[in-house]
């Protein structure tokens, strides 16, 4: 049927599918090497970082090598050669080297970008060059090839083992080679690490050359192995070839009965099964009737890299379906209690209820699993800070915490650029160069912090930075300047800083390629107020700068006031919800002329709008109306309704493809009568209310944004 | 028949030739649907209604916890507004646009019966005097002695030409 849009190619899709996945996972990797480098720069030769870095670079090599992506594969290779050396202590990690390998994690990700057509891959010829240097300094001490040769030279270690040596018997898979690991690089790994007493490389699965595949391994080896925490260092060494080779680790004081599958593996020449089992008993002391636990009677398999995923990725939709699904359960759920209540049966309502904890439980794990840790997010912007720093002449040094704190998924993604913007700014305005805080007083590097932390059921992300601060008279004379306040007006620090947040208001002197094109930051609060944030700046003058932003913990969900006006429901999200005041007939200005008008609120002209009249959603004949008091961005306002009904905690529903255009609303929602209720788009309401129209063309776009992901209110860009 | 029940969503192929229809009545006109498209029936009731969009999307109603908009095929046909009564409606048609899945409910004002129209009994639709707009409709099927205009889904229900109104404009008009 022509109409099937997956009838394509399934398998191109499946691969691109692929290919998105591993550009995926390779920028997390990238985000984790800084990481990594970090914590190796304050604690050098830590064996569980460089095994991190390792693996990173050698996840991506072999992932790459999968997609034939040659380039990654090449670059990352040298990469992966200087921190196997690193790892084996044969080259040490010095600033230079951090550098070095700073800037090659960099190159790898502009390689990555440039195999997915993200600009392209410039020269790494001399990167190349540096790289292989380096590593050279470590393996021209040792000869390579000869597996076995370095047992001369065991640490002292050796002796410390206890009752002798492990026979280690690996049977490489023939896929080894493909995922980009190399036997020998394994089996040399294990020899540095020391104690190896032998080895015999078992070769008799290689066919005659004509009919070998060169890219399938069918080597083998027997290994003779002692020392201390022999598994732990095997399990290190094939850390990285995951399930592609088969081990069997025999403890010291197992005997010839153990090694009877070696006559197997070598049916074809039993003499050399008889010589191995022999010089491996030789070896080893005779087996000791010892009865160690017996749980492992046979020869002990390694399960290599079993608990080294410690999560599993799933597909986002399929956890929105989850949620929903769950959300539903609970709506009916809250009918079904409606009706045990209705019933008057004492049992059905028990039942009912534990029945409703259990739900909400539910619901709150499911929540949990779109939870994810921002991290991430912050740890890109070390490298965004180090590069801008670099071009302002800036020194600073970027401090995070909290960067387990987890939310959703969505929200992560989408408070990238605010925060982005708001680092910038940090960078660009905040902090100084290191001549003028010399000069200040202060040392010489400048401190931007990310901090994150979970604070009554929202989260908290905070930027600050120890910069020259807010200047005041500064923000006035621009203000004055642009016409947003009147010359000798008296505001609070408050409102000094409520500026910077207006339309149009930018106090860089000059304007630069980072910040200071105007576009500031009443875009950071819009997006921030998009997702149902807000933001709050504090700063004090030569001391620096401090910007607070809260969020939900999640979209998915929302706590709502509901009302009511006409035969609809309306919720309205309860953050923006100042207060609730009954409405006077008679002391509303203009209520029954047009949709906009004015009452007195405690002195103040508070303008509302109707929702019958804005909504046209008829007369309910309600006398008595009330009005509920919210608050935007441009200050209070409020909306006249025909009866309150309280607060409301409720999953969103987007309203579809069909309401993309519609201005007002922002999803929906499922009461638990079964009915719909719609989710009222405050500050595009009061838009609509104050111009007719949203207030710019991309309203429209926001809404439709807003429509799908079903929560937030129209952005202007 | 075997490309109406394979189960394909509203795709143009789904309901070109005979096969097997949902007839329902809808201002004393008898209209059908490929039954392919057909998700369920639902009695009229609960719908929520929308402010701001054009009359004939008479709202949005649960559908086991997913909302559904629901059209009032009479005046999406520019007709008259259909009234409520103990026969209504609500037939759940599942369409495929934009690259994905879309539930839509038609409001008519009574289902009739699956009828089985074979190629031979479809006309193509009369150019006027229909009464309907004639690009809604793909085909006219005859069952016994009577006409039924075969609707054509993907058209007479396009999300994009029925978002791409001006819901301002014509909820004032309307």
């Amino acid at each position: 049927m022509a109409s099937r849009k997956a009838s394509g190619n399934p398998e191109a899709e499946q691969i691109a599918a692929a290919l998105a996945t591993f550009h995926a996972e390779a920028g997390d990797l990238l985000n984790q090497v800084e990481d990594l480098l970090e914590s190796l720069a304050s604690a050098p030769g830590d064996r569980e970082t460089l095994n991190a870095l390792f693996r990173c670079a050698h996840t991506i090599k072999g992932s790459a090598g999968l997609f034939g992506l040659d380039a990654i594969v090449a670059f990352t290779h040298h990469v992966e050669t200087l921190l196997d050396e690193l790892r084996a202590g044969r080259v040490a990690f010095d600033g230079p080297l951090a550098n070095l390998l700073l800037k090659s994690f960099d190159h790898a990700r502009v390689l990555l970008d440039a195999s997915r057509g993200q600009g392209t891959a410039p020269d790494d010829s001399g990167l190349v060059a540096e790289l292989v240097a380096r590593s050279a300094v470590g393996a021209g001490r040792l000869p390579a090839g000869r597996p076995g040769a370095g047992a001369g030279n065991a640490p002292p270690e050796t002796s410390t083992g206890h009752g002798g040596p492990w026979h280690l018997s690996v049977r490489f898979g023939e896929a080894v080679y493909r995922s980009g690991s190399d036997p020998l690089v394994i089996l040399r790994y294990l020899r540095d690490g020391g104690g190896v007493a032998w080895v015999e490389l078992l070769e008799h699965a290689v066919g005659p050359l004509e009919s070998q595949d060169p890219e399938a391994c069918a080597l083998g080896a027997e290994v003779l192995i002692e020392g201390a925490d022999v598994p732990r260092r095997i399990d290190e060494a094939f850390e990285f070839v995951g399930d592609c080779v088969a081990l069997r680790l025999l403890p010291p004081e197992r005997g010839a009965e153990d090694m009877a599958y070696l006559r197997r593996d070598l049916a074809d020449d039993l003499a050399r099964a008889e010589r191995i089992i022999a010089a491996s008993l030789a070896h080893r002391p005779p087996a000791p009737t010892r009865q160690e636990a017996g749980e492992e009677a046979g020869p002990r398999r390694l399960v290599v890299r079993a608990d080294d995923f410690q999560a599993i990725k799933v597909r986002a939709d399929r956890l929105d379906q989850l949620i929903n699904l769950v959300g539903e359960m609970v709506i009916v759920g809250s009918t079904a209690q409606a009706l045990a209540r209705a019933s008057g049966s004492g049992h059905l309502l028990e039942i009912n209820q534990q029945l409703g904890r259990l739900l909400e439980e539910v619901r709150n794990s499911a929540l949990q699993l779109r939870m994810v840790q921002i991290g991430d997010s912050f740890y890109r912007f070390r490298r965004v800070v180090r590069e801008i720093g670099a071009d302002l002449g800036k020194d600073v040094e970027v401090v995070l915490s909290g960067t387990d704190t987890e939310l959703d998924k969505t929200v992560i993604e989408r408070i990238g650029d605010p925060l982005m913007h708001l680092v910038r700014n940090a960078l660009d305005h905040g902090l100084e160069t290191p001549a003028d805080r010399r000069a200040a007083g202060k040392p010489e590097k400048g401190k931007l912090m990310l901090s994150a932390w979970h604070e009554s059921g929202s989260i908290v992300i905070e930027v600050a930075d120890d910069g020259r601060g807010l200047r005041r008279d500064k923000v006035l004379a621009r203000a004055i300047e642009r016409g947003l306040v009147e010359r000798g007006a008296q505001l609070t620090d408050e409102q000094v800083v409520d500026l910077l947040f207006q339309p149009g208001f930018s106090t860089a002197e000059k304007i630069t390629n980072l910040s200071g094109r105007g576009v500031g930051m009443d875009v950071v609060r819009r997006n921030i107020e998009e997702l149902r944030g807000s933001v709050r700046m504090t700063s004090v003058e030569g001391e620096g700068t401090r910007v607070l932003i809260r969020l939900p913990l999640t979209l998915a969900i929302i706590e709502g006031f509901l009302v009511r006006c006409g035969q609809t429901h309306f919720v309205l999200p309860l953050d923006l919800v100042r207060e609730c005041v009954s409405l006077d007939p008679v002391e509303a200005h203009g209520l029954s002329s047009g949709s906009t008008a004015w009452v007195d609120l405690r002195g103040e002209v508070l303008p509302v709008v109707d929702l019958q009249q804005a909504f046209a959603t008829g007369e309910s004949g309600q006398r008595r109306r009330s009005i509920v008091v919210v608050r935007d961005g441009n200050g209070p306002a409020g909306i006249v309704v025909d009866q309150l009904l309280g607060e409301f905690q409720t999953v969103i529903k987007p309203l579809g493809a069909l309401f993309r255009g519609l201005k007002g609303l922002a999803g929906s929602t499922i009461l638990g009568t079964g009915e719909v209720a719609l989710i009222i788009d405050v500050p595009a309401l009061l838009a609509l209310a104050t111009h007719g129209v949203p207030a710019t063309d991309s309203a429209g776009r926001g809404a439709r944004e807003m429509a799908t992901i079903g929560a937030g209110s129209a952005p202007v860009h | 028949m075997s490309n109406a029940s394979s189960g394909a969503p509203a795709s143009v192929e789904a309901d070109a030739g005979g096969g097997q229809y949902l007839t329902f009545q809808s201002a004393g006109e008898a209209f059908g649907v490929a039954i392919a498209v057909v998700k369920e029936i639902i009695q009229f009731g609960a719908v929520t209604q929308v402010p701001l969009v054009p009359a004939f999307i008479r709202g949005v109603i649960n559908l086991r916890g997913a909302v559904v908009p629901v059209i009032d095929l009479n005046l999406r046909f520019s007709r008259g507004q259909s009234v409520p009564g103990k026969k209504t409606c609500i037939v759940i048609v599942e369409t495929e646009q934009d690259g994905g899945r879309q539930d839509i409910g038609i409001m008519v004002d009574a289902v009739s019966e699956v009828v089985e129209i074979p190629e031979a009994d479809m006309a193509p639709p009369p150019r006027f005097g229909a009464g309907v707009r004639a690009d809604f409709i793909r085909r006219v099927g005859k069952v016994g002695g009577r006409f039924v205009m075969i609707i054509d889904v993907p058209k007479a229900l396009s999300v994009e030409t029925m978002a791409g109104l001006d819901f301002t404009a014509s909820a004032e008009a309307a």
